[in-house]
């Protein structure tokens, strides 16, 4: 079981306020992203669910029970560190088996959990090592080793991919949501990475200095953001956002449209507009155009659409997925 | 994760450092700025009277105190001078690539480990004696008059053999430092056409200040204190050619027995010590924060 | 550059390397051959007292004559005692700086640093009146306290730095492993920071074993170090040469070989950790 709920959570530290008052339901076997610019208090929020800061109001609940004043061990939960935390002078065994000896397991248990997990990860090979002989990956399989070994209530996971190189960085990705579909637990991952966020999360909890800005499935955000943060925040490339007249004649304050919501064309359409740099990656091709009275638009055009710096074109966007917000900066 | 009860064992655990440290700066320090006011001399005891400023008059405008003062400085600024300039080259040498690097390292950093009498007795009999030093045995083999360097130079040969000692130091320290000198800096001042003297000057140098400043600071505060190799080659002499501030104040108080003086050019020191060290903790200080 | 050029400018920096090198390191291996012969030998011009006799008798003279080992076992004594009772002090105190830091954390390390800014003349009177009155002058325990005192600075600046290095993160991860903080402390914390500590031990033992200020003062003879066994010899009735090389080496060949293990903590040591 790992149902995790905050309720009216706050965090300070001396004057500063970090979280303000947060609530927050985590649902048994979901796998939460908390994404958010560095600064907004994702990794404070990760950090009192594991107990590693007090709270400074509010409570904390795993199934049920007040965890608010349990120390970190005492909350059944595991964490996967940004420097992976390993222990340097413990083979990757011992880090493995360190959680189970500090739970006074018998050794054969441990042994089995241990060879177990490192079968999972394709560690075996390296259980004899230390993690200063490790590659990065090696590491980071190390640090979800030490994880799992302990069938925790729910895994957190604070920036775990940022210190890989990209191709890695994909390939964890995918077997950490392995992981999770073969496990079936509960787990919060915290990343500044909205690419991480849109492919790994049942659930993303959008933060901005340390508030909620939205709660959803990755589709939902997509397709309709709460507010400009959101519609800024989430989608690659970034939504155009559109102030000024042309919002304002749609009956909005601002008006947002995603790169992959414009038509362009060569012969005709509503905004007529120069390019500038494009940008082709044989999938797509992104166009940033100039239309007079608007920021750089950004148009995504599949395939290869063969344009040059200069030419004229015209975009159309497509009328059902313009999104409106108002003067608050909410959406209509 | 500073919980109210880990604070308090942090300051239980603190206390014994800081209460011993506490006595050891204030308790010596306030006797001898209560001797430094008294006239008191160990060969007559019980005599003790306040003097006020004498102490102080008497030793500022002793003869030996202006010689001392200016040796303190020569004796400084030399053995800084030589292990700067000579530490410099050294390190620039040895983070060259070469066969052996790690021995070489070994045998420059050798003096260092050796104690203060031991060096100046090494120096002193074995190579500056001016009849079976090997120097002499060197000058009369190219037909040249041996020559006496504790007692017609002390002051440089102590120096030279302060200096003996403290340049594998400067060397270790600057040799650490350029080691950590970003090579593609250097490689990016190559490929913008920087002569080697130009990668030097505006590469290397700056890029080696904070270290050059540490030795300086550091070297300083021990060489201010130089007296092992004073008192085992010269006695301070011939007359007060090779006395320091910590040799007067020794002479003066131990040998002469005047407890009220020494302790007036103790305190003297301590002053003079302590601009040297202002400086010295703001730096690291910076550092700190860093 | 090509392959030759690179390999003859390798060839040139090496001769001049182990060349510089020599001529520092010269003194002591002159004093350690000349120590192997005899006092009649030993005065003679260089090449001649190279080609001279070899021989053992200036240690076994050293030895026996003048009680040699009495003072290489003061030595020991102070120095590792020393340094043992600064560690004794240190490690809590380093502990709570670099894992509980509050506020004035930093103002106490660099007050502990400025007593070690003292020149050590400003404080002999009172400590020698202080010994003479207390029975401390030539004793052991003496010489413990106050090379201890002027030691625990650097002890602690030292141990500071080692165990500021240990990541917050991995004490972390084992209080979220379940570790209590015993086995945190025995487990993670001490296998961690041995290395430091023994580095640690290893510089002050070499700066206890040449302090050669408080060692002159507060010694005549019974607790005598060897830097005061050395000194000893500086009276120039006494010029023994071969002795005097035979006790040096003794002197220095144990520190010699610790100081070799520890060249790179000697810089951060000594830097109190500006420089590492």
């Amino acid at each position: 079981m790992g149902k995790i709920t905050l309720r009216n959570v706050q965090k300070r530290f001396g004057e500063a306020v970090v979280i303000p008052s947060l609530d927050l339901d985590i649902e048994d076997g979901e796998f939460v992203v908390f994404v958010g610019p560095s600064g907004c208090g994702k990794s404070t929020l990760l950090r009192l669910i594991a107990g590693l800061e007090d709270v400074s109001d509010g409570q904390i609940l795993i199934d049920g029970r007040n965890a608010t004043e349990m120390p970190p061990a005492k909350r059944g939960l595991a964490m996967v560190f940004q420097s992976y935390a390993l222990y340097p002078h413990m083979t990757v065994r011992k880090n493995i088996a360190f959680p189970l000896k500090m739970a006074k397991m018998d050794r054969a248990e441990i042994d089995r959990r241990v060879d177990n997990a490192a079968r999972v990860l394709n560690l075996t090979n390296y259980l004899d090592r230390r993690p200063g002989q490790l590659s990065g990956g090696q590491r980071q399989r190390v640090a979800i080793g030490r994880a799992i070994v302990r069938e925790p209530a729910a895994f957190l996971f604070d920036e775990p991919l940022s210190n890989l190189d990209a191709a890695l960085r994909v390939n964890m990705r995918l077997e950490i949501t392995e992981l999770h579909q073969s496990l079936k637990t509960t787990m919060i991952y915290v990343t500044h990475d909205q690419v991480e966020a849109m492919t790994m999360a049942d659930k993303i909890v959008v933060l901005n200095a340390g508030r909620i800005e939205q709660v959803g499935s990755p589709l939902t955000l997509y397709r309709s953001p709460a507010n400009l943060f959101v519609a800024g925040f989430i989608g690659s490339p970034k939504m155009n956002l559109i102030a000024g007249p042309e919002a304002a004649s749609r009956g909005a304050t601002t008006i947002g449209i995603r790169p992959e919501h414009l038509d362009i064309s060569r012969d005709g359409g509503e905004w007529p507009g120069e390019v500038g740099v494009s940008e082709h990656l044989g999938s797509d091709t992104f166009l940033h155009v100039h239309v007079k009275g608007m920021p750089t638009l950004t148009v995504r055009a599949g395939g290869e659409f063969g344009v040059h710096h200069g030419d004229r074109v015209w975009l159309t966007p497509q009328p059902d997925k313009i999104h409106r917000f108002g003067p608050d900066g909410r959406a209509i | 994760m500073a919980t109210q009860h880990s604070k308090t064992a942090a300051r239980l655990m603190i206390s014994p450092a800081v209460i011993l440290l506490f006595l050891w700066m204030i308790v010596p320090l306030s006797m001898t700025l209560y001797f430094s006011f008294l006239r008191y001399n160990l060969l007559m005891p019980g005599m003790e009277s306040f003097t006020g400023w004498d102490n102080y008059y008497y030793f500022l405008t002793d003869p030996a105190f202006a010689a001392a003062l200016t040796n303190t400085l020569l004796l400084v600024g030399g053995v800084l001078l030589i292990t700067i300039v000579g530490g410099t080259a050294l390190a620039l040498l040895l983070d060259q690539p070469m066969w052996g690097q790690g021995i070489v390292r070994i045998l420059v950093i050798a003096p260092f480990f050796i104690m203060p009498t031991v060096s100046a007795l090494v120096w002193k009999n074995m190579f500056m004696n001016p009849v079976n030093g090997m120097f002499a045995h060197i000058a009369r083999a190219l037909g040249m008059q041996p020559f006496d360097f504790l007692a017609h130079a002390p002051l440089a040969s102590i120096i030279g053999i302060v200096a003996w000692q403290w340049l594998p130091f400067a060397t270790l320290i600057l040799l650490t430092a350029l080691q950590s000198l970003d090579r593609e800096q250097m490689e990016a001042a190559e490929m913008d056409g920087a002569s080697p003297v130009a990668r030097f000057v505006y590469i290397t140098l700056p890029h080696l200040t904070r270290a050059i400043t540490v030795v300086v600071l550091i070297q300083t505060i021990f060489l201010l204190g130089v007296f092992a190799e004073i008192l085992v080659t010269t006695n301070g002499g011939p007359g007060t050619a090779s006395t320091n501030i910590t040799y007067l104040v020794y002479a003066q108080s131990l040998l002469n027995y005047d407890v009220g003086g020494g302790s007036a050019g103790g305190i003297v020191a301590v002053i003079l010590a302590n601009i040297v060290a202002i400086f010295l903790m703001r730096m690291i200080g910076k550092n700190l924060d860093a | 550059m090509s392959r030759r050029i690179t390999a003859r400018r390798t060839l040139i920096v090496t001769l001049a390397a182990w060349t510089v090198g020599f001529l520092i390191f010269f003194p002591i291996l002159w004093t350690v051959l000349i120590s192997f012969k005899s006092e009649g030998d030993a005065i003679k011009a260089p090449f001649a007292m190279l080609m001279s006799d070899w021989t053992f008798a200036s240690y076994e003279q050293v030895q026996t004559r003048s009680n040699y080992s009495r003072h290489f076992m003061n030595s020991v004594v102070i120095s590792l005692g020393s340094t043992l009772v600064a560690l004794a002090i240190a490690i809590p105190a380093a502990w709570a700086m670099a894992f509980v830091p509050g506020k004035r954390t930093k103002d106490v390390l660099m007050w502990m640093l400025s007593t070690k800014m003292m020149p050590a003349v400003g404080v002999l009177i009172p400590l020698y009146l202080l010994f003479r009155d207390l029975g401390l002058l030539d004793t052991r325990t003496g010489l413990v306290i106050v090379l201890t005192l002027i030691n625990l600075p650097i002890v602690i600046w030292m141990l500071y730095t080692y165990f500021k290095e240990i990541p917050g993160e991995i004490l972390e991860a084992a209080r979220m492993d379940g570790a209590t903080l015993r086995s945190e402390i025995l487990y993670i914390l001490t296998p961690m920071a041995v290395p430091g500590i023994a580095s640690t031990l290893l510089l002050n033992v070499i700066l206890a074993w040449n302090e050669a200020f408080w060692t002159l003062q507060l010694t005549t003879s019974r607790a005598a170090p060897l830097t005061q066994f050395i000194a000893s010899y500086s009276s120039p009735e006494g010029l023994f040469y071969a002795k005097l090389s035979a006790a040096s080496t003794m002197a220095i060949a144990p520190i010699l070989i610790l100081g070799w293990f520890s060249q790179k903590q000697l810089v951060r040591g000594l830097t109190f950790g500006a420089v590492k």
